[in-house]
Order: C-alpha cells, then structure tokens, then sequence
C-alpha cells in the first residue's frame, strides 16, 4: 500500500492515509452495531426468560453490564494508544486516546445511571455504597479529568502528551483503586448486594447480553473512528489535503 | 546524586522558611475546615468520634493538595526550573527533593498538628497514635501523587481546580486505608492490616511517582 508497493501497517499510522480508511470502514462498524444492538434487545426483550426473583426488571441488566464492561474495557485501549502515542511518538495515537475519551465516559454514566434505575426497584434505593458503584463513579471521575486536562492545555502536542502521562498512571491506578473499594465496602459493611450470590444464568440471558456486548463494542469503534476523523480534520485544517478535502465535498 | 538531592532540599526549605505565611496558612486551613464539621453535623461526641478519622484524613488530602500550587509554579515562572532540567543530574533527584521538602512543609505539619485536632473529636488514646501514624505513612504518597498532577498542570489555565480534578480520584485508595486505619483500631480490629497496605502505596509511589512527574515536567518544558 505505500510508495514502495509493500504493504505497511505504518503507512496507516499516518493522519493522511488513516482519515480515508477511518472512513471507510466506520459505517461498517455502525451497521454493525446497529444489528447487533437490534438483535440483542429482540432478545433480551422477547426471547430472555423473566427472572424468577427480579420479574421484569432484571432486564436493564442487558444494557447495564454491557456498559460496565466498556467503560473499563475502553480505559484500557485508551492507556493502550496512550502508551503507543508517547513511545512512538504517533500523533494518530493521541488522536485516537482524545477520540475514545468521551465515548468510554458516556458508557461509564450509562452504567451509573442504569444502575441507579435497575437498584430502586431490587434495591430499593438509587444509589448504595457499593464496590462496584463506587470504582465505577471514580473511573467517571478520572474520564472526565482525562478530557477536563487536555481540554486546558492549548499546545496540541502538549496537550497530547500530558493526557497520555494521565492516563497510564490512572491505568496504574485502576485495579488499586478497585480492590481498596472491594476491601473498604467489606470492612465497612457487610455486602449488601452482591452479583455473585445471584442464580446461574438463564443461557439466553447470557447470550443477550454478549451480543449487547459486541453491539455496544462496536458502537464504540463506529464512534470512535467518525470522532477521530473529526479531530483529525481539524488538527491538520493547515495543510492542503485537508484544504482539498474539504473543497471537495462541498 | 544525594549532594544533588541535599541542594533542592536546603533550597526549598530556606525559601519556604522565608516566606513562612505559605506553610501555615496551608495548617491554619486543614484546622479550620476540620473545626467546621461539628459546627455543620452537631457537637455530639459519639457521632464526632465516628466521624473524625473521614474528617480529618479528608482535610488532609485538601490541605495537601492546595499546597501544591507552590511544587513546582515559583520555579516554573523564574526559570529556575529550565536550569533543573538542563543540569546534568538526573531531573528524577531532584523532582525527588521537590517533593520531599513538600512533604515536610505541608504532610509532617499535619502529622503533628493531628492528635491536637483528634482530641478535640474525642477520639482515644490508642487511635490518636494510629492516626499519626497513618499520616505518616499516608501523606508521603499524596506528595508524591501530587506532584505528578502538579507538573501535568504546570502552567495551564485554571491550573487550581484542574489538579483537583485529577489528583483526588487518585487519593482514594490512601483516604481508604487512612480513615480505614483509625476506624478499625476504634473498632477494635487492629490496624496493621491498613497500615501495611499504606506503607506498600508508599513503596510502590515512591518507585513510580517520581519518573510520572519527571515526564510530565519535560512535556511541560518542551
């Protein structure tokens, strides 16, 4: 695919050469998603069994732990390009860490917010001091400082650089913070809720909710690619093949 | 190395002993804002003795984080900072006394300051010396933390609520095993399991803290 007629996976490393292929596959992976997503609430809406303890309510479990896993899951790759962005010193890299910030936040408070819905009826309460509740509203926090600082630096580069630092010391940090909560919620008080007390699931349950999983996973990446364009755009908006670019669609 | 770690040291500590006002308004505040509890939640002893380790591991971790304005800000706008790191020890040392000479103006204040403050909470005896303790060990690793957020946010606008922003969440597993620490031993538990776990966040700050803020200082510098 480069100049020299071999094929690189360097060659898409480029801003250039990656916004046209960024493109192309995007709408992919958005009707993908979007069977995927369509399928699983078919199922988890009209195949799923009603759980005998939860009745109906149970089935926000579909979109809660699918959400859950890719608020995590999304941390990760993004101290993944991070990393890569501050070794390599790939500016796509940082692009793609800036453009999976905002889409591993909204899962976060998806599953914050789901949860809160799903605890009143089980619960009987929004909101307890769970392990769990509480590691996921600090993610939240540590999404939202990722973005706050990169959206205060002005020098791009910079900005780039200090986010990456940020965000591999919260990588670090993640399982820390998740186990200190574990042990402070069970010396605290006894667990009040716990997921693995909960009954063997039903194998349509489960299989609802992995296809919600990949649904929502590449949601993420349809997501991510039409945001990463976006930034890429107006990062290079000085050079010509933007100016072209640009030009050309209107 | 350590010659080099001795000149930041003696250094921020001569300018901080000039300007005295900084230190202890950074103690005057983890007072006052300890003292506005039982003001907000009522003078009951029980409830302040429940409440007093949270409270006063929390003005902690304020107080530790406003100081931070001064880590690394002074040296950044007189230049003294370019010198740092163009000098041929390795910018990790000196970061390395930065933070020590923070710790020791805004972490070993506290400690000291704490049993006064317990006291007023009612707590006992063997729980005042856990707290010192606890703050001991704990307050080292918000310096260190701290300084990571610090050099991140070197000269960036709104640079003050920013470094709260991503400091705090980082804080939390050291208020865990912090207030943890005085409320177990309150409770009769014992407090080395907490105590221990603090110590290896101690161990395991003072490996990576001090490389993280090294970094973010060049990135800041570039």
């Amino acid at each position: 695919m480069s100049k020299s007629g071999k094929f690189s996976l360097y060659y898409f490393s480029s801003p250039q050469s990656f916004y046209p292929l960024a493109g192309a596959l995007q709408p992919w992976f958005a009707a993908l998603a979007a069977v995927l997503c369509a399928a699983g609430l078919y199922i988890s809406f009209f195949v799923a069994p009603t759980d005998a303890q939860q009745g109906e309510s149970y089935r926000i479990i579909f979109i809660h732990v699918p959400a859950a896993w890719m608020s995590m899951f999304l941390y990760l790759v993004m101290g993944f390009w991070s990393g890569v962005g501050l070794v390599l010193n790939t500016r796509l890299s940082s692009m793609v860490a800036t453009a999976l910030a905002p889409t591993g936040a909204l899962f976060t408070f998806i599953a914050l917010w789901t949860g809160a819905l799903w605890g009143k009826p089980t619960w009987g309460t929004w909101w307890v001091w769970d392990a769990r509740l509480t590691s996921e509203l600090i993610l939240l926090f540590l999404y939202i400082g990722f973005m706050a600082l990169q959206a205060a630096i002005d020098d791009q580069r910079r900005a780039d650089k200090a986010g990456a630092v940020l965000a591999l010391v919260g990588v670090i940090n993640i399982p820390i913070i998740y186990f200190s909560v574990q042990w402070w919620s069970t010396l605290h008080q006894g667990a009040s809720v716990s997921m693995k007390s909960a009954p063997t699931m039903a194998a349509t349950m489960l299989l609802g909710m992995l296809i919600m999983a990949l649904g929502f996973w590449m949601y993420s990446i349809a997501a991510t690619l039409a945001r990463v364009r976006c930034v890429i755009l107006e990062r290079e908006r000085h050079t010509d093949w933007v100016a072209a670019e640009i030009g050309g669609q209107k | 190395m350590i010659r080099a770690l001795g000149w930041v040291l003696r250094r921020d500590l001569l300018l901080a002993f000039r300007r005295r006002g900084d230190v202890v308004n950074a103690l005057v505040f983890f007072v006052i804002v300890v003292s506005l509890f039982p003001l907000g939640v009522g003078p009951e002893a029980s409830q302040l003795r429940n409440m007093a380790p949270g409270v006063l591991w929390v003005a902690a971790l304020l107080a530790c984080m406003l100081s931070l304005a001064r880590l690394f800000a002074p040296d950044h706008q007189d230049g003294t900072l370019e010198q740092m790191l163009l000098a041929g020890e390795p910018l990790v040392v000196l970061v390395m006394g930065k933070v020590l000479s923070h710790w020791l103006m805004s972490g070993l204040p506290l400690v000291l300051i704490a049993p006064l403050l317990g006291l007023q909470f009612d707590l006992p005896a063997d729980a005042l010396v856990v707290l010192c303790v606890s703050l001991l060990i704990g307050t080292p690793v918000l310096s260190l933390i701290g300084a990571v957020g610090a050099a991140l946010t070197l000269g960036v606008r709104g640079s003050g609520v920013l470094v709260a922003l991503l400091v705090l969440p980082l804080f939390v597993p050291v208020l865990i095993f912090g207030a943890g620490s005085v409320g177990a031993t309150a409770a009769g538990t014992g407090a080395e399991a907490h105590l221990l776990l603090l110590g290896g966040f101690l161990a395991l700050a003072l490996v990576l803290a001090p490389w993280a803020s090294a970094a973010a200082l060049r990135i800041a510098m570039e």
